[in-house]
């Protein structure tokens, strides 16, 4: 029987074994695809653990640029003989599972509608590679060999990605190849090559880079022009700093005395991070911390004095599943209330909400000049699944005329000028005052404070004077509702019914409204970017009867916040929940849709 | 309110110092705190120690915690900025301010509470980092906003003024911060202002973590009988181990001393500081012997004061981070941007 070609438009799943060297393979194997001009998207579903559980990379293969998980799997390569019996479960019918056939299987462990491909990949590494650590880690390019053979992947293409990687290591290159080859002859021998699902060049990746949005974060950092950084580790958010840390160790030092224009601290906890980011902001450096949910708790106190002292402050949440220590290397949306009203008393954050690396980038620099311009923390609200994954982005562009606002900052010069200087006097009418930076003069010197003050920046417990600063923090709120990102809507005038999301739910979502419009169901589409919401957001929700509100969490926090921030009927929301840790899939909002649907021809 | 601004008149014979400023260019706000709190004597003696030193009050830096002692940097060099932080969260602040700005000078003032419980953490940090500030806990062992409840550098033994005896034993910052790594550690007594205006000058112009113990009596809840933090236990206990003389640069040592009595230690600027010796055997430049001499007379029930421990030599977070004598702060963004073109070079290795 033949098979129905499906070409460029497949996932292929990596079942590996932490800490056994596969993620550079899996990675060789997606750059392949890319560089062949077909868009990809990989996932990585890794344990909270160094070295022995299991670890899964899946990597969509989409002519048309899906980048969510579609919810199946084509291609399974199970190389971790513990959950071998589940990664065959996973393969959807007519798939296919390549495993090494070193050491045989039970036939037990077959299905009749998927094709086992058995290669004996550890005998081929044993006879071809002399050392010990070798044989391991070239069993993992054996298998991208194999993949090339089978899905026929450009070789020459591996060739030079390979000395790219390599360049100042040949030896290393002519060792992968050498495994590439293994496998890519051992398959066209033995296999009827290629398979029917397979690659085919096309131009789909032109001007488009392979980033996480860690990385895309911490370069938005650097050109925001951060100098100083204060952080705990905390997965997922480590490698937004390391980033960072390796971007400044390559390009941030005096050209002549090699000193450097930037200081990492790696502090004590995450409350002593945002203090130290808090001090610089103060002191007129940008400044900013990376973590997760724990650290927002832990930093929550602060949070909330830098909004009533109204000091600059960026931080980044990547989120992961919680509650409490949760699940640190799965992927959640869960934070967003707990950050939009970090702190007690009546304290309110602005947000900003990232669904790519490329937009980490841009929100990043953002970030930094919202901080400024409104004179309070901003929270970048990334997840694991945007922060450690790898995304197709179009490149990151850069504007050379770009320079930081730095917000209403009077300058020495400024000061000399004035009579007298009050740093929380509303002159502009916009909620926000003027600042000095210490050091800079005299008149400029004026005392922060988390207790009580009155609009001259003296402690008080004057009733009236406290609630006048209280309100003029609403009029900054109301400004800020006006500078933060707006909303991507895509809409179509006579459609009433629409879906609402944030973040990383974006791919998913889209392609849910795609597959959706073919059965006949039509929705306008509303992507929230940023927290206070504006009045377009209003609007949105002003013009359609009936909106599915799709995020990753259990209670709904986005309803709920809009719930709460706008003038809107709650039974006008409907939510669509996935909250399992693993990133949402498009499927799952068809089926949420379809449910809701149902329901409501029901009611 | 607890807050009054001192009118700004000065006696036109009001001596000047080298920056032709006053004393009372020096002052802050009025004190709001008990008539008689060791607080304020030390903010008298911070006002003294800056005016004498020649430092622009705006080129100084004032932070602090919560509670009394957090209270005071609101009294002291009113043309300095000051940020009053979170509860034991003030070196934290401090570190990143430090960071932004290496060219001002930073003064925290904490309390026993502020640092040696809530913020033990955070102090601690601050003396393995060698943060470059002066930082002074007003020590009187109780907590006296919240009325009076005990503190954990409170002895055993002290009786609460409503009785209740404390039988869990101190932190004792001198001995926690010498046993950090502390490289500046001294101890004085806030009714000892000629002891304390030259521990606090160099301790401003240390090159790193300068902590000065204060004990500092709490008039209210802690200055009776059977306290051993009140003004009568400290005086009769009160032992200086070592005086200390603060000399700048351009002056020369016009007194003499005798042999072996006198350490003299070079500070940065080229200021130096001449520590007399009490006890010939004592050596402020030896960890260890300061920890055993100091734990040896406190077991006694003395209370041993002066500078106990100098370092000038460890690198403090600047000098360990290798960062630009420019404040980081100060550097224009045409120096930190990288262009488009690095953007697209860096992105090379991306597709």
């Amino acid at each position: 029987m033949r098979k129905a070609q499906r070409v460029n438009d497949f996932v292929i799943k990596l079942a590996n074994v932490n800490g056994t060297g596969s993620a550079s393979a899996n990675g060789l194997l997606m750059k392949s695809i890319f560089r062949m001009g077909v868009p990809v998207m990989g996932k990585n579903f890794f344990p909270s653990n160094i070295q022995g559980l299991p670890t899964w990379y899946e990597i969509r293969v989409s002519k048309d640029g899906h980048l969510a998980r579609s919810g199946r799997v084509d291609i399974m390569v199970a190389m971790n003989a513990e959950t071998y019996a589940r990664d065959l479960a996973e393969v959807g019918a007519g798939g296919y599972l390549i495993y090494d056939s070193t050491w045989p299987r039970d036939n037990v462990l077959s299905r009749d509608d998927v094709t086992v491909l058995g290669v004996p990949l550890s005998r081929l590494c044993n006879e071809k590679f002399a050392n010990a650590r070798a044989r391991i880690l070239m069993k993992n390019v054996t298998y991208v060999g194999v993949l090339a053979a089978l899905l026929d992947i450009d070789l020459e293409v591996i060739r030079v990605l390979l000395e790219e990687t390599f360049a100042s290591k040949q030896k290393l290159v002519s060792s992968n190849l050498d495994a590439i080859s293994l496998g890519y002859h051992y398959a066209r021998a033995h296999f009827d090559c290629p398979l029917p699902i397979r690659v085919e060049k096309i131009n789909g990746t032109n001007n488009h880079v392979i980033i996480d949005g860690n990385t895309a974060a911490a370069l938005g950092c650097i050109y925001a022009g951060a100098t100083v950084a204060a952080w705990y580790p905390i997965t997922p958010s480590t490698s937004l700093m390391d980033a960072f840390k390796g971007f400044c160790q390559a390009h941030r030092h005096d050209p002549e005395t090699g000193r450097s224009h930037y200081c990492i601290v790696q502090s004590e906890d995450e409350l002593a991070a945002i203090g130290m980011v808090l001090g610089a902001s103060w002191n007129g450096a940008r400044a900013f911390t990376s973590t997760s949910g724990p650290g927002i708790s832990l930093m929550s106190e602060f949070l909330g004095f830098g909004y009533y002292a109204e000091i600059p402050a960026v931080i980044f949440d990547v989120q992961r599943v919680g509650p409490s220590t949760g699940m640190p290397t799965r992927t959640q949306q869960s934070d967003i209330l707990a950050c939009a009203y970090a702190s007690h008393g009546d304290t309110r954050q602005v947000l900003l909400f990232p669904a790519n690396p490329e937009e980490c980038f841009y929100f990043a620099v953002k970030a930094f000049d919202l901080a400024e311009q409104l004179q309070t923390p901003v929270i970048v609200m990334s997840d694991l699944d945007i922060g450690m994954n790898d995304w197709m982005c179009p490149s990151l562009e850069w504007d050379d005329g770009y320079r930081p606002n730095r917000g209403k900052v009077l300058s020495a010069e400024e000061l000399n000028e004035m009579e007298t200087f009050h740093r929380y006097v509303d002159k502009d009418g916009d909620g926000i005052g003027y600042r000095t930076y210490p050091g800079d003069h005299p008149r400029g010197a004026y005392f922060v404070r988390g207790s009580g003050h009155d609009k001259y920046g003296a402690y008080t417990e004057d009733a009236s004077a406290y609630q006048e600063v209280l309100d003029r923090l609403s009029v900054k709120w109301q400004t800020a509702s006006k500078l933060i990102p707006e909303p991507i809507i895509e809409s179509k005038a006579k459609i009433d019914w629409g879906i609402i999301s944030i973040g990383s739910c974006d791919g998913a979502v889209r392609e849910a409204i795609d597959q959706l419009e073919k059965q006949g169901v039509h929705l306008n589409y509303m992507r929230i970017r940023g927290f206070p919401f504006g009045d377009a957001v209003q609007r949105f929700l002003d013009k359609h009867d009936r909106l599915f509100v799709v995020e990753q969490n259990r209670d709904g926090q986005l309803k709920a916040l809009l719930t709460m921030e706008t003038v809107v009927a709650g039974n006008k929301l409907h939510s669509i929940l996935h909250y399992n840790g693993l990133p949402i899939d498009s499927q799952c909002i068809v089926d949420g849709v379809a449910e809701q649907m149902k329901e409501g021809v029901a009611a | 309110m607890s807050y009054i601004n001192k009118p700004k008149v000065h006696h036109p014979d009001l001596p000047k110092n080298a920056l032709g400023l006053t004393e009372r260019d020096y002052e802050g706000g009025m004190s709001t705190l008990c008539a008689g709190c060791g607080h304020d004597s030390i903010t008298a003696a911070l006002i003294q120690a800056f005016f004498e030193l020649n430092i622009s009050p705006h080129k100084v830096a004032k932070l602090s915690g919560i509670g009394c002692s957090s209270k005071t940097p609101a009294y002291f060099l009113g043309s300095a900025h000051g940020l009053n932080s979170v509860h034991g969260r003030m070196p934290s602040v401090a570190t990143g301010a430090n960071a932004a700005n290496r060219d001002l000078y930073y003064v925290g003032v904490s309390g026993d509470g502020d640092s040696l419980s809530i913020g033990l953490g955070p102090f601690a940090h601050a003396v393995r980092r060698n943060l470059k500030m002066l930082y002074m806990i007003e020590n009187n062992g109780v907590y006296g906003l919240t009325k009076g409840q005990f503190s954990a550098s409170a002895d055993v033994g002290t009786k609460a003024k409503k009785g209740e005896v404390n039988l869990q034993p101190p932190i004792d910052p001198v001995m926690l911060t010498l046993s950090l790594g502390g490289t500046f550690v001294a101890r004085g007594f806030s009714g000892d202002k000629r002891q304390l205006v030259p521990l606090i000058k160099a301790g401003v112009m240390h090159n790193g973590f300068a902590m000065i113990d204060v004990l500092s009596p709490c008039v209210t809840f802690n200055d009776h009988e059977d306290s051993t933090k009140s003004y009568a236990h400290t005086r009769q206990f009160y032992h200086p181990a070592i005086h200390t003389d603060f000399i700048p640069p351009t002056d020369e040592i016009l007194t003499s001393y005798e042999e072996g009595e006198v350490m003299p230690v070079e500070l940065h600027d080229g200021s130096r500081i001449l520590l007399r010796k009490i006890n010939r055997d004592y050596d402020p430049t030896d960890r260890s012997a300061a920890l055993s001499y100091i734990q040896a007379h406190q077991d006694q029930g003395e209370i041993i004061t002066g500078l106990l421990y100098i370092d000038e030599t460890k690198p403090d977070l600047h000098e360990i981070s290798n960062t630009s004598e420019e404040p980081l702060a100060h550097i224009p963004y045409e120096k930190l941007s990288l262009g488009s073109k690095t953007l697209e070079a860096i992105q090379k290795s991306y597709r």
